[in-house]
């Protein structure tokens, strides 16, 4: 009898297994979880130790106006504007692109086309930066040079090679979600008579507005992030920027144009690890952007 | 049987690896040197490792770049065996250069170049001076076409912008804030392709693509450097501990030979540390040599 | 205007501008590879680089970029696939899942420098891994880990309820229902989502200057001992990789023939991708086969 419990109530083969497999799935995720929470701490460390270990004023950080690491000045609002004219702008002419090819892609064009347009939008977004970044000095900058005089370097080059790099990623997106519009939204459209454009820009535009936004601030993201082809083509000088075709620098330029010229510990290299912890902040605020879009977009 | 075929594989995986990581430890250990810092100096730090592992097959060398910064504050924490730097320990932030070793293993010219279709090819010291402290903005104040000078500095720190700086520049002068590139590759492509743009490069790229400008008629030449006559210049330097391991102390001794900088370090294009008539000091003081 | 007019007018706009935009595209890269093409020959892929001397190839820097592929996705496809299976399988419909979630997604949109600067300062630093492949490939994981899991977890969510069902209604456990029926099931898609990832990671620099290091000492291709410092196996060697050589070249390079070296590097990367993109698709093509017989 006490047998035939024990064989009953003892676990089984398969919960046994059930066990050991959610373990493997549990270490994974907390893996994950784990270094996600290391980057974020360790890089919040090394960005306040300006603040912290050399008493920088943050609110000097913040406003300053000059950046000049030899007179110790650590005035970052040059770069935070730059970075942020130079993504919304490339974000904002890529945007209506993006839609459009994807409209184009998607509702118009025979579904041959999709399959042609997907490698070479995976190719584009395999290839390096540094190559982006070539492509913007020899072509890009020249061009600009000769209609708008100037240099050529600038906020406008940045926007162009910017603009070129997300494009792939950012219709991509934007096909996807328009894929994910059920097939029935369509037809009841045509069938109450709409024509295509009707449709397209009453239904199916709205429902995959999230989609939409998403791909937006993604590719957006992205280009905040962006160092080795920015960093060529926008001519690296702290200064306020001012016009469209005036050299400035951005976030990430300033950090890899200085982070092998300095010496860990010192107040100019953590300086520019604070650089680095506005970056994360702001691909955090990204991110919690793009969960809000797409959040209200499901209500 | 797919159950076999799997595990045939994993034994001869485990068996594989488990053998040679029996070999590899009998092999008698070997030395280990890690070169790291200056990524101007790695090209021809490179070519010297590769030549003398034809030597000394059983010392690894390890060349890195990543900075000067990075490479000084590596050796100094023990991190690396040698810190290849092209600025003196003295005159970066946050380096204690007593603790350090400096070894002089090439001496780099620096030439300020310009568009080549500028047509400007000689300017004065003082021109100079004025076109990167900002008093000069337009060629035709020194001779040129009408079209405003693009300055191109290099950032912030590297050690081509110290040495140009400490040259050009009077004490307590700031050049003005201007387009900044850490590396002499792209400044040569953008001078290159940038109507009046004019910013300087260590001789090694030197090419047709864009114009050397000779400083008050000396011309920039490996020859003018060993005189001084030509002022525009600054050591490559190996830093090490004060006590460097015995691989380390060796290669850094061969590195410094006769034989390496005749051949080597002149076909990289720097200049042979043996060949110098003047010594340099870290504050720039310019002594006949002994 | 009636609407049929403006629907034929917005079409006529639409298609403009997207030949426009495909035009760009395509110039780009065409412009690209036809740049690169003429400087690929067999001693170009077959020899290795040179310091300053012209004439130099991308023998190892080739090899490299594909080892540290294959290392990479070797660390983050087990990490990946199990926190996709989480994700869709176990994990609760609460807020910790979709703070979770909310971490893997911030992964995806940290800047690969930020990545870089991090893996130097643990793995090659504080782990003392050097300057070493192993510390790139756990570099190229932080970077890769977020769009391999959201791809996995995709594929696995594309796999019929009804077919767990049936499984879970013969008494099999859920983890027993998941490795046998689900994930086989979502094999074609997660192998896709690999390759493609692979892409990515390919063309990578930022994040691997300052981890896998920049420079190649000479290994040897006889030596099959991944422990001995020579081999081309050994994880724990530094290398420079592809894209990270285009960077280098473009920067700092000494050869003469820059120029060519570069154009010729991307024009092979492009090429690999290529080759990993048809790949991709026919590997999923021949699973889905074997699949519905």
């Amino acid at each position: 009898m006490e047998n035939l419990r024990h064989r009953l109530t003892r676990p089984s083969v398969e919960s046994k297994q059930e066990f050991s497999g959610k373990i493997v799935s549990y270490v994974a995720i907390i893996l994950i979880g784990g270094l996600v929470g290391t980057i974020l701490v360790f890089l919040t460390l090394k960005g306040i130790a300006l603040f912290t270990g050399n008493h920088y004023s943050l609110w000097q950080f913040l406003v300053g106006r000059n950046w000049s690491p030899s007179q110790h000045l650590f005035g970052a609002l040059p770069m935070i504007a730059t970075s942020f004219s130079v993504t919304v702008l490339s974000g904002i002419v890529a945007l209506p692109l993006a839609l459009v090819v994807a409209i184009a892609i998607t509702e118009i064009l025979p579904s041959t086309t999709y399959k042609f347009f997907q490698p070479v939008i995976e190719l584009l977004v395999g290839i390096p930066s540094v190559v982006y970044g070539y492509v913007g000095l020899t072509v890009i900058v020249p061009f600009l040079r000769r209609f708008f005089g100037g240099t050529g370097f600038g906020i406008l080059a940045a926007t162009c090679v910017l603009f070129l790099m997300i494009l792939p990623t950012m219709t991509s997106m934007t096909i996807d979600s328009f894929k994910a519009v059920p097939k029935q939204y369509r037809n009841a459209s045509a069938g109450l008579g709409a024509t295509r454009w009707q449709t397209i820009s009453r239904v199916i535009i709205p429902s995959a507005r999230s989609g939409i936004l998403t791909a937006m601030v993604f590719g957006m993201a992205r280009a905040f992030g962006e160092a080795l082809a920015v960093q060529m083509v926008i001519g690296n000088t702290t200064v306020m920027p001012t016009g469209l075709m005036h050299s400035a620098a951005t976030l990430t330029s300033v950090l890899t144009t200085g982070i092998g010229n300095t010496v860990m510990g010192t107040i100019s290299n953590n300086a520019l690890w604070s650089l680095a912890l506005i970056l994360l902040v702001m691909s955090l605020a990204f991110n919690l952007l793009m969960r809000l879009v797409s959040r209200k977009g499901a209500k | 049987m797919k159950k076999l075929i799997i595990s045939i594989a994993l034994i001869a995986v485990a068996c594989w690896l488990g053998g040679s990581w029996a070999l590899a430890k009998q092999q008698s250990a070997q030395d280990k040197v890690t070169i790291v810092g200056s990524t101007a100096l790695q090209p021809l730090a490179e070519a010297v490792v590769n030549d003398y592992q034809h030597y000394h097959p059983y010392t690894s060398i390890i060349v890195q770049g990543g900075g000067s910064g990075t490479g000084l504050s590596q050796v100094q924490e023990g991190a690396v065996n040698i810190g290849s730097a092209d600025i003196f320990a003295d005159q970066q932030d946050g380096i204690d250069a007593h603790k350090l070793n400096d070894n002089i293993v090439a001496v780099s010219g620096i030439a300020p170049v310009v568009n080549e279709q500028l047509g400007i090819k000689n300017l004065t010291m003082v021109q100079l001076r004025q076109i990167f402290t900002g008093q000069i903005r337009n060629w035709k104040e020194v001779g040129g076409p009408d079209l405003p000078i693009t300055v191109i500095n290099r950032a912030h720190g590297s050690g081509t912008r110290v040495a140009f700086e400490q040259s050009v520049l009077k004490p307590g002068m700031h050049a003005i804030n201007a387009q900044e590139q850490d590396s002499n590759g792209t400044v040569k492509e953008i001078v290159h392709n940038t109507p009046g743009a004019i910013s300087y490069i260590a001789f090694a790229y030197l090419n047709d693509q864009v114009q050397a400008v000779n400083i008050d008629g000396v011309a920039a030449t490996a020859e003018n450097v060993t005189t001084n006559k030509w002022k525009l210049w600054s050591y490559e330097h190996m830093y090490t501990q004060k006590q460097p391991s015995k691989a380390t102390a060796k290669f850094i001794k061969y590195m410094q030979s006769k034989k390496v900088q005749k051949s080597l370090v002149n076909a990289a294009r720097y200049i042979s540390i043996h060949d110098m008539k003047v010594e340099k000091t870290p504050d720039g003081k310019v002594t006949e040599r002994k | 205007m009636r609407p049929e007019r403006i629907d034929r007018l917005a079409t006529i706009i639409i298609l403009t501008l997207t030949g426009m935009v495909g035009l760009i595209l395509l110039a780009l890269l065409a412009y690209l590879l036809l740049s690169g093409l003429p400087h690929i020959s067999w001693h170009f892929l077959t020899s290795s680089a040179e310091s300053f001397k012209s004439g130099g190839g991308i023998r190892d820097q080739l090899f490299n970029s594909l080892y540290l592929v294959v290392l990479t996705l070797l660390v983050s496809i087990p990490l990946a696939l199990c926190a996709a299976i989480y994700l869709s399988e176990y994990a609760p419909d609460n807020r910790w899942t979709s703070f979770l979630r909310l971490a893997i997604e911030v992964l995806s949109s940290l800047p690969s420098v930020v990545i870089g600067l991090f893996g130097y300062l643990i793995f090659v630093l504080q782990w003392g891994l050097d300057f070493s492949l192993l510390a790139g490939a756990l570099s190229l994981t932080i970077l890769n880990l977020p769009i391999l899991t959201r791809a996995c977890e995709d594929a696995l969510r594309q796999v019929p309820y009804l077919q767990r069902q049936a499984g879970l209604g013969l008494g099999m456990s859920k983890w027993h229902v998941t490795t046998k029926i689900v994930l086989p099931a979502a094999l074609p898609g997660i192998i896709t989502g690999a390759i493609l990832s692979a892409g990515r990671i390919f063309g990578e620099a930022a994040a691997l200057i300052y981890t896998a290091g920049q420079s190649s000492p000479a290994i040897s291709y006889t030596d099959w001992n991944p422990f001995s410092p020579t081999s081309f196996l050994n994880p724990l060697r530094p290398a420079e990789t592809l894209a990270v050589h285009i960077w280098k070249v473009n920067s700092e390079g000494l050869v003469p023939d820059a120029r060519a070296v570069s154009n010729g590097s991307v024009a092979v990367l492009i090429l690999t991708i290529l080759i990993f993109n048809l790949l991709a698709r026919y590997i999923g093509y021949l699973i889905k086969r074997r699949l519905v017989k």
